[in-house]
């Protein structure tokens, strides 16, 4: 295969590798195999998600046909300024989590099953990826479900006996959601006659029964929110996040939920628009709604845990609530700064949950009390999951700090100077959960567990660092990513209602 | 000399010194003669940097570098005008003093974790400086925070349950306040302006409706809580639960000069005097700072403890500095900026007596005081110098811009502002001056037993500082002029 040819099938490459990678690691099904293909594919994908990214950066909208079949046949896979982020975020920290999944998955899970957490780790990325390059409305819905189940199967891997419920209740809520997408996904087939997400949007005009569309909207959108965890619709995620396998909490803390939101607002902004009057009240309205419900009720929910994995889980709550608010919002700098905050939340969520793996790897423990004073024993891992916190509080150094502005700015442009005031007082509600995590880390005087506990070892120490340096660097030279939301915001504006 | 260095590469080393010096204070906290020797020489070739800078300031340049573009639009940059330029100059001398002094108490008092100590205070003055000579609001408000959070550990410092509930409640109002107020306030103008740079006129003339720009400067006011502006002054006296010399960094080297200078110089370079008095946007709060003042001076009055008597002197001579911003004619911002050196250098020798006092007896309480003048000639002589500053008497530096301020207001026509000042005045007194009484006239009691040298030759030299300042008001005069020409 020449250079160009794999050039032209990049689109199909990148979900391609972790699929196949996941595959050969259940063929090979050795515990010292596992980790090299994982990385290797994982790798390959980044590498091909960032030559798409220069690709379409230079020559705009890449569309590939699955297997030479035109779109209205065929299953056709779109690459643009939005959906080229969203690869770029989840194959860099799908590589990231896997780099600190070596030592952490080793003392966690039995050696036995480890290569079937590498095969689900790696099937689950696919199915993330698959979500967000593929253009068509059903083939989105078979992601999901690929990326469901694997992440079922790497919950229920989990130590404690919880993690079974935790992955059933996941199941469940999980397996309505696709059931609702792929019931609007059917109402719109019925009304516009194909999948295809561009022509669906073009012969929307045409449909003559608004009732079904409604419906359409209703169901897709709900099935999306369960997904991303859009309060209400939030419950399964803290159960999930804290009886996953810490490696499996990373990857999905910082990719699962975002590609939903890319999801959400694909629909919304390529095909629903959000204007629709629900009654009395507008589909914008709703959602601003739900958003501030989570940025406040999740965030003073998270100042409340003993627990610190279920309290950064309702930290994510409460942080998807600022990336819908964006979405909600829907002006050029409000939409530039959800996009920053999927990527930049993932980075420090990331960061902070390997912490905590970190710790787990030391201790045994992610009891909030255990952590007392363990920052002097593990002062480098005290300092990631320091400057991961000051990134969720959205201190002034920290990539947080540059996607708040954006928001804010957007809402002040908006003439909702009110939201703005809104987003900046939710997260004095992260000054206090992060506040308390801090106090205990650092201040209090050092435990049983602490006192035992060394520095993590280098293989859990650069992931992490990495990642948390990648925090303060976003905060003080942000151009790229920068630039990238903000094609992200104009192509999704530009998009037809 | 003066020619090696470049403007650009001045402004750096003003930054880079006192990081480096965090970064070996860490380095050598083994060693703990080495350790303050590196702070000293620090602090010494800090201000070494900022005279070079003040001679280029006061002779017409205005240096400036940009640091870096955190995305379009929002760049970190440093520019330096007057006003930066006389606080990083009080700033820079006074943690010399602070320096030498903390070797004493600290070592006096055998506090534990000193290293952190050390290398958090040098953390906080590289942020002061930041704040100093920020070019734009962001690069400020970036520093801003980043001095709530280094001086997070000075306050809880010595980590009992009480400094923890203090430092508590020190970040979360100073946070609170930055985040919910002070960042949206910024947003809002740059989003109005298209602009957050520190300009000569202000920026959001023309921008911002009269009464929108009432709620801004509100928003700025509140939102820089470091200034101790009623209600949120809650914060300052519960940090004086800190050991002394952080206490003298939070009332007049760093913290509380870092909330009024930043209200003056949004006052000045953000909104411009012109337009806040034209628009009467600012009026309002003459009377908040003017109640601040007063009900300040209450307090003061009835605290036994001299820490927190003093605390709530800060308060009421912070709102003196915001009450002249508020004013905003030239002459009361002279006065404000004036005033923000004077109760810098008048306030740490209140401090640093009141700290020497507890090294050497374990004295917190006034009414413990009696006679202690004649066992501690040079502390309380300090003190007194200190406490003539407050009160606003010559030959004391706080005679200069409390003067410039009646004057203002007097011209003005704000007779509210010229009664609070009158009627505050005489309250300082009040709760001064029988401290004085009571240590000087009352029997000895005791055997004449000072501090340790090091303490006393810190008090001496801002107290001399103090009569100096007085003596000599050419060079911050010039500057505060320099802030309000066109």
């Amino acid at each position: 295969m020449t250079l160009a040819a794999l050039q032209h099938h990049m689109p199909l490459l990148v979900v391609l590798m972790p699929l196949l990678g996941g595959l050969l690691v259940a063929i090979v099904r050795h515990p010292a195999a596992s980790w090299p293909i994982a990385i290797a594919s994982t790798a390959a994908s980044l590498a091909g998600a960032l030559a798409l990214s220069r690709e379409v950066a230079a020559n705009g909208v890449i569309s590939y046909a699955l297997g030479g079949f035109p779109p209205e046949l065929g299953i056709e896979y779109r690459v643009d300024a939005v959906n080229v982020l969203i690869l770029v975020v989840v194959t860099f920290m799908a590589l990231a989590t896997l780099v600190f999944a070596r030592l952490s998955v080793a003392s966690e899970i039995d050696e036995g099953r480890q290569p079937w957490f590498y095969t689900m780790m790696l099937i689950a990325t696919a199915g993330l990826l698959g979500m967000a390059v593929t253009g068509d409305a059903f083939n989105a819905f078979v992601f999901l479900e690929i990326s469901s189940l694997a992440t079922y199967t790497l919950i229920a891997l989990g130590r404690d006996r919880r993690a079974l419920v935790a992955a059933y209740q996941y199941l469940i809520v999980g397996t309505i959601g696709a059931t609702f997408y792929v019931i609007g996904v059917g109402l719109l087939y019925l009304a516009t006659g194909t999948l295809n997400l561009e022509l669906i949007a073009e012969r929307l005009p045409e449909v003559t029964s608004p009732r079904a569309l409604l419906a359409a909207e209703a169901f897709i959108l709900v099935g999306i929110a369960l997904k991303l965890a859009l309060f209400p619709l939030h419950a399964w995620l803290p159960n999930a996040y804290t009886y996953a396998p810490s490696a499996a909490t990373v990857l999905l803390a910082s990719t699962a939920t975002k590609v939903a939101v890319y999801l959400l607002a694909r629909y919304i902004f390529g095909i629903f628009g959000l204007h629709r009057e629900f009654g009395e009240i507008s589909g914008a309205s709703i959602l601003i709604l739900l958003s501030l419900a989570a940025m406040f009720l999740a965030s003073a929910a998270a100042i409340f845990q003993n627990d610190v994995k279920r309290l950064l889980a309702f930290s994510s709550v409460g942080q998807i609530g600022y990336i819908t608010l964006g979405i909600a919002i829907a002006n050029s700098d409000a939409l530039t700064g959800a996009f920053l905050h999927i990527a930049n939340h993932a980075v420090m969520k990331g960061a902070a949950f390997m912490a905590i793996g970190a710790i787990l790897y030391r201790c045994g423990s992610e009891r909030l009390d255990d952590l007392a004073g363990i920052g002097r024993a593990m002062p480098v891992t005290g300092a990631v999951l320091t400057i991961a916190g000051l990134g969720l509080i959205g201190v002034p150094g920290t990539s947080g700090f540059v996607s708040k502005w954006y928001l804010v700015a957007g809402a002040f442009e908006d003439g909702k100077g009110w939201l703005g005031l809104m987003i900046v007082a939710s997260s004095f509600l992260a000054v206090l959960y992060v506040g308390r995590i801090m106090e205990i880390v650092w201040f209090r005087q050092p435990g049983r567990v602490a006192l035992a506990a060394a520095e993590a070892p280098g293989a859990l120490l650069v992931p992490m660092v990495t990642l948390a340096t990648l925090t303060v660097l976003l905060g003080i030279a942000a151009s790229w990513p920068a630039e990238m939301a903000h094609s992200a915001a104009t192509a999704l504006l530009g998009a037809r209602p | 000399m003066t020619a090696l260095f470049s403007d650009a590469s001045l402004l750096v080393l003003a930054l880079a010194i006192p990081a480096a010096v965090a970064l070996l204070v860490a380095l050598a906290g083994r060693c703990p003669n080495l350790r303050e020797a590196v702070s000293l020489a620090g602090a010494l070739l800090l201000a070494a940097v900022v005279f070079l800078l003040l001679a280029r300031v006061l002779g017409g340049a205005r240096p400036s570098l940009h640091l870096a573009t955190i995305a379009p639009g929002l760049d970190l940059a440093l520019a330096l005008e007057p006003l930066g330029m006389l606080f990083a100059c009080v700033a820079a001398t006074l943690w010399i003093a602070n320096t030498v002094y903390s070797i004493g108490y600290m070592r006096g008092n055998d506090e534990p974790r000193q290293t952190p100590f050390y290398a958090a205070f040098a953390v906080a003055i590289f942020s002061t400086m930041g704040v100093a000579l920020s070019g734009n609001l962001i690069t400020l408000f970036l520093f801003y925070e980043l001095l709530s959070l280094s001086t997070f550990p000075l306050v809880t410092h010595k980590q009992s349950p009480e400094a923890m509930r203090a430092g508590r409640i020190y970040l979360l109002t100073l946070i609170g306040a930055s985040m919910i107020l002070l960042l949206p306030a910024i947003v809002w103008t740059a989003v109005a302006t298209g602009t957050t740079n520190f300009t000569p006129g202000g920026i959001v003339a023309g921008h911002v409706n009269p009464l929108g720009m009432a709620v801004l400067f509100g928003m700025f006011v509140f939102g820089a809580a470091k200034a101790a502006v009623m209600p949120l002054h809650r914060w300052l006296p519960a940090a004086m639960v800190a050991p002394t010399p952080v206490s003298a960094l939070l009332h007049a080297v760093a913290v509380v000069k870092a909330g009024v200078f930043t209200i003056l110089k949004v006052s000045v370079y953000v909104f411009g005097l012109d337009t806040l008095r034209e628009t009467g946007a600012s009026q309002w709060l003459v009377y908040v700072a003017g109640f601040t003042i007063i009900a300040a001076s209450f307090v003061a009055l009835s605290a036994d403890d001299l820490k927190r008597r003093l605390a709530y002197s800060t308060i009421g001579q912070l709102s003196y500095i915001v009450m002249a911003a508020a004013i905003a004619t030239p002459a009361a911002a002279i006065g404000a900026a004036l005033h923000i050196a004077a109760h810098a250098v008048s306030k740490i020798t209140l401090f640093f007596a009141a700290g020497s006092v507890y090294t050497a007896e374990h004295v917190t309480k006034v009414s413990r005081m009696n006679g202690i003048g004649r066992r501690m000639p040079w502390t309380m002589a300090a003190f007194a110098i200190g406490t003539l500053s407050m009160i606003g008497l010559p030959p004391t530096a706080g005679f200069l811009g409390k003067w410039f301020m009646l004057g203002a207001a007097g011209s003005a026509s704000d007779w509210f502002a010229v009664g609070v000042i009158v009627v505050s005045t005489v309250l300082n007194g009040a709760y001064f001056l029988p401290i004085l009484t009571a240590a000087f006239l009352k029997p000895a009691g005791g055997p004449v037993g000072e501090a340790p040298v090091a303490i006393v030759v810190a008090l001496t030299a801002t107290a001399a500082g103090t009569v100096l300042l007085f003596l000599f008001p050419d060079v911050p005069l010039r500057l505060a002029s320099a802030m309000v020409a066109p």
